[in-house]
C-alpha cells in the first residue's frame, strides 16, 4: 500500500512530467488563465524568440485589471494600448479573449470558476498573485510572475520546488453574519502576511465544508496574503454540485468518469503534514484591517491597537508607520471612522453571494450622504444574475453605483483609483500603502460589514444599523 | 540574459519589512507593455517623501538593496524586478522575500540574497560604517564580502545556475518536449479546453 499523502502532494505528483533528484520538479498546466495586465511582455517573449504558445486551448484571456466600470470606452491612450495589446496577441496566437463588453468578460478568478473550466484535480497558472482561488474546487493554483507566463505559454509547463505542506484546521461553528472573509483575516492575523511562506495551505475541519463553492473562493483567494502558494479544499457534494451543467464540466459518461475521480481527492488518513494551524471560529467576529497589510486586523468592535504592545521590534516599527499611514490612534474605536467610500467587489468578494449579502444589508436603506459606495460585479455573469434577482435595484435605490466588472480600484489600476487621503471600506484583499490610490487608506472588510458601513457612513456591523 | 557571476558595487539600506510590489511599483506603472524603462516607477509614492533614502544623492549610482524582512511580497507584478533592475540595482538583501517575487528576480538576473535577520543590522551598520565603499557578491562561491566582513549566503540551484550561465529557462523546458507529449498523452479526456 502507498504511503498515505496530502491531497496537495497527490495533485503535485498527478502533474509532475518530469522528476530528477535534486532539480526541481516539471509540472504540467492544465489551465492557464491570463490578462491584459501581466501578459504583453510575456508575448513579446514568444515573438522575439520565433516560438508557439503549444496549447492555445488551454488558456483563457479576459480584459480585467484595466478596463473602465463606468463605460466600455477605453479613454486613457496608455490602458487602451494595454488592452488592445491582449486582443492583438489573443487573435496572433489562436487564444480565447473576453473582451469588454463580451457576455462572459470579468475577473480572471471570477470567470474561470463560473464557467466550470476550473475543476478537482486540475493545475491552474495565472501571472496573478490570487490564482489560488481556484483552489476551492480541489485544483493546485498558484500566480506565477510574466517571465513564467511566457513559458506557460510556450511549453505549458513550469519548473518548479515542491513546496512544503501546511493544514489550517477551522474547528467550531460559525457565528451568524461572520463568514468567509473574517475566517481567512484570521488566519492571516494569526500567522502573519509571511506565514505560510513556501506552503501549500489545505482548509479543513466542518466551518470549511459548510462554505458554498464562493465562499470556499473567498477563503482561497488570500491564500498569497500569508504568502502562500496554494490554498486548497478537497472538493465534496457542493463542489460537485456547483459544478454539474456549467459550460464545460464533462457531460454523460465523462462526468461519471470524474465525479468518480474527484472524489478520490482528499488527504488520506494518517497523511502528515509539514505544519498546522487550529483556528476555532466559534468566537470569531467581523474583522477590519486597522493597517498597512492584510495581518494588521482586529475585530471591528475593539480599538486600534497600541505598536507599543507588539513584542517584536520590527512589527512595532511596521505598525508605527501604520498608524502613520493611516492616520489613526491607539485606543480608537474602529466603529468611530468615518469612511469616504465603500468598494465592493474584487474577485474575493464580487460573487453573485457576496452581492446578495450586501444587498440584504442595504434593502430598504440610504448610503451615508458622506459617503460614496461602488458595486463593481466580479463578472458580466454575476452582474446578469445580480440584475435577475433586482440587486441592482436595492443598490440603486440605496444610492450606490452599479458598474461594469473589473478589478476597480482594488488595486487602483483604472480611472476609479481614489485620489487623496480618502478612507475606504473594501471587500478586496490588500490594504497596502497606496494600492487604492497615492495616501489612500484602506480598510478591508466583508460584504456585510461594506453594506453596513455605507449606511452608517461609519464602519459598522449589520446589527449597528438595524 | 547576461551572466552574473561577481559583482561589486555600492549599497544603499531601506531599512523596511515587509516592503510589498505594490510598494516598488504602483499599479498604475503596471499599465505599460514593454519590460524596460521603469526606473521612473520604482518606489514612485514613497519617493514622494522627503528625505526618502533612494532619493538621496548618495544613493544615486547604488546596485545593491538592503531591506528588512521579507522583500517583494503581494502582487505578482514582474514590473517590480524590472524596475529594480532599471534602477540600477542587481542585488537585493533581506531575511526572506515572497515566493513570486524571488523566482520573478531569478528569471530576470537579479539575486535575491538571503541573510538571517540579525545579519541585515550587521550589514547596515558596514554600510553606514564605509559609505562610499563597494560590496562584493561573489556567486561563484556564495559570499558577501564588505570592509573585511564576510557573509555566507545560499541560493536555490536553478536560480544560481540560471544566473550563472545566463540559462534560457524555457529553452531548457523546450528540450523536455517528448516528456510532456507523453504527459499530455495520459491527462483524462474528460479535462476542459477553453472554446
Ligand atoms: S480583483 Fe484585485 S486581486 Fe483580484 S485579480 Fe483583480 S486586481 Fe488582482
Amino acid at each position: 500500500m502507498s504511503r498515505p499523502t496530502t491531497l496537495a502532494d497527490k495533485l503535485w505528483d498527478a502533474h509532475v512530467v518530469h522528476a530528477q533528484d535534486g532539480e526541481p520538479d516539471l509540472l504540467y498546466v492544465d489551465l492557464h488563465l491570463t490578462h491584459e495586465a501581466t501578459s504583453p511582455q510575456a508575448f513579446d517573449g514568444l515573438r522575439l524568440a520565433g516560438r508557439t504558445v503549444r496549447r492555445p486551448e488551454l488558456t483563457l484571456a479576459v480584459e480585467d485589471h484595466n478596463v473602465p466600470t463606468a463605460s466600455q470606452e477605453i479613454a486613457d491612450p496608455v490602458s487602451r494600448l494595454q488592452v488592445e495589446t491582449l486582443r492583438t496577441n489573443c487573435a496572433e496566437y489562436g487564444v480565447e479573449l473576453y473582451r469588454l463588453g463580451h457576455a462572459r468578460q470579468g475577473i480572471v478568478h471570477v470567470v474561470g470558476p463560473q464557467l466550470g473550466l476550473v475543476q478537482p484535480g486540475m493545475t491552474v497558472v495565472c501571472g496573478d498573485s490570487h490564482t489560488a482561488t481556484h483552489g476551492a474546487f480541489g485544483a493546485l493554483a498558484f500566480g506565477v510572475g510574466t517571465s513564467d507566463v511566457e513559458q506557460v505559454l510556450a511549453t505549458q509547463c513550469l519548473t518548479l520546488e515542491r513546496p512544503r505542506t501546511m493544514a489550517v484546521e477551522f474547528t467550531g461553528a460559525l457565528p451568524p453574519e461572520v463568514g468567509a472573509k473574517d475566517m481567512i483575516l484570521a488566519l492571516i492575523g494569526a500567522i502573519g502576511v509571511n506565514g505560510a511562506r513556501g506552503h501549500m495551505i489545505e482548509y479543513r475541519g466542518e466551518p470549511v465544508e459548510a462554505l458554498s463553492m464562493e465562499g470556499r473562493m473567498t477563503l482561497c483567494n488570500m491564500s498569497i496574503e500569508a504568502g502562500a502558494k496554494v490554498g486548497l479544499i478537497a472538493p465534496d457534494r457542493t463542489t460537485i454540485d456547483y459544478l454539474a451543467g456549467r459550460p464545460h464540466t464533462p457531460t454523460g459518461s465523462a462526468w461519471q468518469q470524474a465525479t468518480a475521480y474527484w472524489q478520490t481527492l482528499r488527504t488520506d488518513r494518517g497523511a502528515t503534514f509539514d505544519r498546522t494551524v487550529t483556528i476555532d471560529v466559534s468566537h470569531l467576529t467581523p474583522l477590519v484591517t486597522w493597517g498597512t497589510n492584510p495581518s494588521q486586523v482586529v475585530p471591528l468592535s475593539g480599538v486600534v491597537p497600541a505598536p507599543d504592545d507588539l513584542a517584536d521590534p520590527g512589527e512595532r516599527a511596521a505598525a508605527r508607520r501604520a498608524l502613520e499611514y493611516m492616520d489613526l490612534t491607539p485606543g480608537t474605536e474602529l466603529r468611530s471612522l468615518p469612511i469616504d467610500v465603500v468598494f465592493l467587489g474584487s474577485c474575493t468578494n464580487g460573487r453573485i453571494e457576496d452581492l446578495r449579502a450586501a444587498a440584504a444589508v442595504l434593502d430598504g436603506r440610504t448610503v451615508h450622504e458622506n459617503t460614496r459606495m461602488l458595486v463593481v460585479p466580479g463578472s458580466m455573469t454575476v452582474r446578469a444574475e445580480a440584475e435577475q434577482e433586482g440587486l441592482h435595484e436595492v443598490f440603486l435605490a440605496a444610492g450606490a453605483e452599479w458598474r461594469l466588472p473589473g478589478c476597480s480600484i482594488c488595486l487602483g489600476m483604472n480611472e476609479d483609483r481614489l485620489t487623496g487621503a480618502q478612507r475606504c471600506a473594501s471587500t478586496s484583499n490588500r490594504n497596502f500603502e497606496g494600492r487604492q490610490g497615492d495616501g489612500v487608506r484602506t480598510h478591508l472588510v466583508s460584504p456585510q460589514v461594506a453594506a453596513a458601513t455605507a449606511v452608517a457612513g461609519r464602519l459598522a456591523v449589520p446589527a449597528d444599523i438595524r | 540574459m547576461k551572466n552574473f557571476e561577481i559583482h561589486s558595487g555600492r549599497a544603499v539600506v531601506l531599512a523596511r519589512d515587509d516592503i510589498d510590489t505594490d510598494q516598488i511599483v504602483p499599479a498604475e506603472f503596471c499599465r505599460r507593455v514593454v519590460k524596460s524603462g521603469y526606473a521612473d516607477a520604482l518606489f514612485a509614492n514613497w519617493r514622494k517623501e522627503p528625505g526618502f533614502v533612494l532619493g538621496r544623492p548618495e544613493s544615486q549610482g547604488a546596485s545593491v538593496l538592503v531591506a528588512g524582512r521579507d522583500f517583494g511580497i503581494g502582487s505578482s507584478r514582474e514590473h517590480a524586478v524590472w524596475a529594480l533592475k532599471d534602477g540600477g540595482f542587481r542585488v537585493v538583501v533581506a531575511a526572506g522575500f515572497g515566493d513570486i517575487f524571488r523566482r520573478n528576480a531569478l528569471n530576470n538576473g537579479l539575486l535575491p540574497l538571503d541573510l538571517p535577520y540579525a545579519e541585515l543590522g550587521r550589514l547596515a551598520g558596514q554600510v553606514a560604517a564605509h559609505p562610499g565603499l563597494e560590496v562584493v557578491v561573489d556567486l561563484r562561491d556564495c559570499t558577501l564580502r564588505l570592509g573585511g566582513k564576510t557573509w555566507q549566503f545560499e541560493v536555490e540551484e536553478r536560480g544560481r545556475r540560471m544566473l550563472l550561465h545566463g540559462e534560457d529557462a524555457i529553452e531548457a523546458v523546450l528540450r523536455q518536449g517528448d516528456l510532456i507529449s507523453a504527459h499530455e498523452a495520459r491527462r483524462p479526456a474528460w479535462l476542459p479546453t477553453v472554446g
